[in-house]
């Protein structure tokens, strides 16, 4: 190696490490200021009841109606966008084969519509409502949550089972498989950690988002009571707290970004633990 | 000595935009031989083979005109039966691909294709198969394991073995050997010439040793040009042509 050589490996091998440290530097201290303020107001009681009379200006309960009403619009959406993504990621890939412009203007349109905020999807989601005559409500909160994480969940999707190597489709066809055998039992089980990452990601962007739920499922002191009643999410939750001005009350909002960064924590955790064990044994189904 | 013609092609063409990838092939492909196809990297051997299975339809930008009649059948024109044709013909890629399943599951699963769902029948055929690729007794003891965690020699076994359990007449090679080991090559070969009893073999290699030891049939291609057929012993021992005898002679490869 000559001496300019060495220079310019030196030069970005230390500009990757200072990038990396950087980005590593500002989460830690996002997470750090969400520990230390949320955790001195986190309590059992915050956990597990809703909100009395008088709680954002620092009186008791908790933000149990947010906990389940955030659960329940994420679980909601996140496995409709799968039932409705899924398909239509290897309907791309097995199916479109042999249309590659097709492919290209859909992929296209996708990463367009994943780059709209999340306030439009929530003021579309909301034109619909009164279209179909429907108040704020859980069901219209998923709705539009779906409609805002499914070009996520289909690109990733999409991404994933793009590296499905061409000569493994070439071994399967060659067996007399037909295009659903190929989608359904080659494709998923070959990507099937990368499928779990793309839930993953789905799941944590409509948990985390509060504007497309603010016109759409509205807010509630009450626990979630049904697909047609409004239900009250985190962020929102946090959205409201912060607000307050009562320095204890903000406080609780950073508790309550703690608990939404655990659920995220667990969730993927757990979609990781899935995925590792499938890759392990290669379940037989 | 008469042997019948298996596969038979005529005027062959395969181009990809303006770049013509096969010219104008006519080969014949006798019955229960192996047919060797050899030439430099490049000279179409491998779209020729894909040709024969229809794999081509996976590559939009592959324009394919000719005949290619198996039997009495121009499968060029079949239309709705590609899935049962292809099953005709067992395939061995370069590397092996097993499927994301166990390697029980991969032969199980080409014998679901071929409409055996019979759990007893099954098992009968997943060893026999696995016998008949000589791997029988290496993984008897491993069938439920992920089929990744073979070595490559037994993965392209294991997918010699799954190619014969869709029950083929005819095997299509391409360079099976050319990622294993001289041992695992070595047991592709014996399987193969074993198997030409029972199956039409075409293989495709750029390897002249092996060429000269299992064919039967030599066709030799340059540049999307057939230059060449005839038995092992005409096209080696007497080569008639002059690119024939600068390939042979390891002129260019």
């Amino acid at each position: 190696m000559t001496r300019s050589q060495k220079i310019e490996e030196k030069f970005f091998k230390l500009l990757m490490i200072l990038a990396t440290y950087f980005i590593l530097a500002i989460l830690a201290i996002i997470i750090y200021s969400i520990f230390e303020k949320g955790i001195k107001s986190i309590s059992w009681e915050m956990l597990t009841q809703v909100p009395h009379g008088g709680y954002y200006y620092g009186k008791g309960g908790g933000i149990l109606n947010a906990i389940l009403g955030s659960l329940a619009l994420a679980f909601g959406a996140t496995l409709l966008a799968f039932i409705i993504g899924m398909p239509v990621a290897l309907y791309l890939n097995v199916f479109l084969i042999r249309h590659k412009k097709v492919i290209a203007i859909i992929r296209f349109l996708l990463d367009l519509v994943w780059g709209i905020p999340s306030i439009v999807y929530g003021a579309f989601g909301f034109s619909l409502m009164i279209f179909f005559g429907l108040q704020t409500s859980l069901l219209a909160g998923i709705l539009t949550v779906t409609l805002f994480i499914l070009p996520i969940m289909i690109r990733s999707m999409d991404e994933i089972l793009c590296t499905v190597p061409i000569g493994l489709q070439e071994a399967a066809y060659s067996l007399g498989s037909n295009k659903s055998e190929i989608a359904f039992k080659i494709f998923t089980r070959q990507s099937f950690s990368g499928i779990i990452t793309a839930v993953l990601l789905s799941f944590g962007r409509g948990i985390g988002d509060a504007a497309a739920v603010l016109f759409t499922a509205g807010y509630t002191d009450h626990l979630p009571n049904g697909l047609l009643e409004p239900v009250a999410t985190l962020p929102l939750s946090i959205f409201f707290q912060l607000s307050s001005p009562v320095p204890e009350v903000q406080n609780r909002a950073y508790a309550s970004a703690l608990v939404l960064t655990l659920i995220i924590l667990i969730v993927s955790l757990f979609s990781r633990g899935v995925g590792k064990r499938y890759h392990k044994t290669k379940i037989n189904f | 000595m008469y042997t019948s013609t298996k596969i038979s092609i005529r005027d062959l063409n395969v181009s990809a935009g303006k770049t013509q990838i096969l010219k104008n092939i006519n080969i014949d492909i006798p019955k229960n031989k192996i047919t060797v196809i050899m030439g430099p990297s490049g000279c179409g051997k491998t779209t020729l083979l894909k040709c024969l299975n229809r794999l081509t339809d996976l590559y939009p930008e592959l324009r394919v005109n000719g005949q290619i009649m198996i039997d009495d059948n121009n499968i060029l024109e079949a239309k709705e039966d590609i899935y049962k044709l292809r099953q005709q013909m067992g395939l061995l890629s370069q590397r092996p691909y097993p499927l994301p399943m166990t390697i029980y599951n991969n032969i199980a699963y080409a014998l679901k294709l071929r409409g055996i769902r019979n759990r007893r029948e099954t098992h009968k055929l997943v060893m026999h198969y696995l016998q008949q690729a000589n791997l029988w007794d290496e993984i008897r003891t491993r069938l439920r394991e992920p089929a990744s965690r073979l070595s490559i020699g037994q993965q392209q076994r294991l997918c010699l073995a799954r190619g014969l359990a869709v029950n083929p007449e005819i095997i299509l090679a391409d360079e099976p050997t050319s990622a294993l080991d001289p041992i695992s090559s070595q047991f592709i070969e014996e399987t193969f010439v074993r198997l030409k009893h029972d199956y039409t073999i075409v293989l495709v290699t750029h390897v002249l040793r092996q060429a000269r030891r299992i064919a039967d049939n030599v066709v030799f291609m340059y540049l999307g040009d057939v230059i060449e057929q005839g038995s092992v012993e005409e096209v080696f021992g007497n080569p008639k042509m002059e690119k024939t005898k600068l390939y042979l002679g390891g002129t260019f490869n």
